[in-house]
């Protein structure tokens, strides 16, 4: 669960990314973040990830309060969660067990654990059969659901997705975001920030649309209604 | 058994890492053992100086002279008071009639050795011959020692002892200051292979982070690199050095400098070499990794 309370923060520099920001992502919830360039979603996200701290208010994410976590309890608070880039992430010189061996050896899981996960994992995102290519072998849709495994192989509460499919054609983004979907289905708490609205607005979700550091609206099975932030 | 797991992989990363960097882990390697060679080398030459040093003390006395007005047990009663004096460790009692006889023996082959057999013992004084803990405090231990009632004088030269102090020292500071610089410039290549193995790994590290890895074991696989880069430089060095030491013995004992300098033989210092080597190896990995590491991987 992610609670956000009269949220704010202000960058060294002055800028005011949020400005009194409250919102509340319950546990199995798909959830899209919209809004444009500037608005304050990349800030949400480092809150979330404890890449940044708020300058105002409270935030709590799977049970740890960011406002008073240790240094040391940072890795196991991410650990709750799964992150998606845009831009994939993967690394080239290893394959995709590989890359997903990786992410479970981060945490310490054992070989038994790894050998057991990673097939289930690839299933579940659609590579069966693809465990042994590296990401230059597969195209942008394949290498986006090698992330989605990465991010989902130490089985995390929530999963956010940054962008997850502003590389990737229109046909390939709906198999992305029904993989999300499908993810969600079986209990993944979802967080999807993006731009593209008919991706959106083909799935009948809660939408958070944010402007200017602030929430302008928020509506469960909502649509990417405002023209005026794409 | 986790840890267990932890512990292979972080092994088998940093083997990994000293091969993927094979030029800049070569260079590491060959500047750890370039600069433990220097080291060990200097330090070879001030352990045989030092050696040398504490063989010329072990024989280094002076001699104090009896007033000639004393009787024999009066001569020999003075000896507790010259064990008394500090840094005074033994005294040998030398009757006038031997100091005679070493006398004459040791100028027997002189033209005029008839002459000396015929002086009377009187000619000579009974005497000590005063050794020293300490050779540097010579000039104190003479001056403590001419001050006993009934010792009326004295044979010393404090130049030399002052002589061979000042090159011990000399030797010690020169191999301390080269030692240090060393380590310092060891650190320093040590610290940027490091800090070049963190920048080709920043996706890595990257990813790490993110999945949720401690800071410890992130850093782990950076310490086991400087930790094998020192510890194999360590080694080469070591051998490279025994080598080398075997070369100059074996030159030494075939010249005719063969009474004047003597080494140590290596055996008797190699596992002392190995541990400080190993020691100065491990520590500078250590020491440089973390240091290398430490900004890079704030939470």
């Amino acid at each position: 669960m992610i609670r956000f309370l009269d949220i704010q923060k202000t960058y060294d520099n002055g800028t005011k990314a949020l400005k009194r920001v409250s919102m509340r992502i319950d546990d199995g919830e798909f959830v899209f973040l919209v809004g444009p360039s500037g608005s304050g979603k990349s800030t949400i996200i480092k809150l979330i990830t404890g890449e940044e701290q708020a300058s105002a208010g409270r935030i709590m994410v799977n049970g740890y309060n960011m406002g008073d976590i240790r240094p040391r309890q940072v890795p196991y608070m991410r650990r709750t969660l799964g992150v998606i880039f845009q831009d994939f992430r993967l690394i080239d010189k290893k394959t995709v067990k590989e890359n997903l061996t990786f992410a479970m050896r981060a945490v310490g899981a054992s070989p038994r654990e790894i050998k057991k996960r990673i097939p289930y994992v690839l299933d579940l995102v659609g590579l069966d059969g693809k465990g042994e290519r590296y990401p230059g072998q597969l195209s942008g849709g394949e290498q986006q659901r090698v992330a989605i495994a990465r991010a989902l192989v130490n089985n995390p509460q929530m999963i956010i997705a940054d962008e997850p499919t502003g590389n990737l054609d229109p046909d390939r983004s709906l198999e992305i975001m029904s993989l999300l979907e499908k993810i969600n289905e079986l209990g993944t708490t979802m967080l999807v920030v993006t731009h593209e609205k008919e991706l959106v607005n083909v799935f009948t979700k809660r939408v958070i649309a944010i402007e200017d550091g602030r929430i302008i609206s928020d509506e469960t099975g909502g649509y990417y209604k405002n023209e005026e932030i794409i | 058994m986790k840890r267990s797991y932890n512990f292979t992989y972080h092994i088998t990363e940093g083997f990994r890492s000293i091969f993927t960097h094979g030029l800049m882990s070569f260079a590491a390697i060959f500047m750890i053992v370039s600069c433990l060679l220097i080291m060990g080398s200097f330090s070879l030459v001030a352990v045989n100086l030092e050696s040398k040093l504490g063989d010329l003390e072990r024989e280094n006395q002076f001699l104090a002279f009896v007033d000639e007005s004393y009787t024999r047990e009066q001569a020999r009663a003075l000896e507790e008071k010259l064990l008394g004096i500090d840094n005074v460790s033994t005294v040998t009692f030398i009757a006038k009639e031997t100091a005679k006889a070493d006398f004459a023996a040791k100028h027997a082959e002189d033209n005029h050795a008839g002459l000396y057999a015929d002086l009377p013992d009187e000619t000579f004084r009974d005497r000590y011959s005063v050794h020293m803990t300490d050779i540097s405090l010579l000039q104190q231990t003479v001056t403590a020692v001419a001050g006993v009632e009934g010792i009326a004088g004295y044979q010393a030269a404090p130049e030399i002892s002052e002589g061979l102090v000042l090159v011990r020292n000399v030797a010690t500071a020169v191999a301390i200051i080269l030692s240090v610089l060393l380590l310092i410039i060891s650190l320093s290549i040590i610290y940027n292979t490091i800090r070049l193995g963190t920048f080709t790994r920043r996706e890595e590290v990257a990813i790490m982070k993110m999945v949720g890895a401690t800071n410890g074991f992130v850093r782990a696989p950076f310490i086991v690199e400087g930790l094998i880069l020192g510890l194999v430089g360590a080694l080469v060095a070591f051998f490279a050095q025994w080598g080398i030491y075997e070369v100059i013995t074996k030159t030494v004992s075939t010249g005719r400098a063969v009474e004047l300098i003597s080494l140590i033989p290596f055996q008797q210092i190699a596992w002392t070499l190995l541990g400080v080597f190993a020691g100065a190896g491990l520590l500078v990995g250590t020491i440089g990794s973390v240091m290398a590491l430490h900004k890079f991987l704030q939470v």
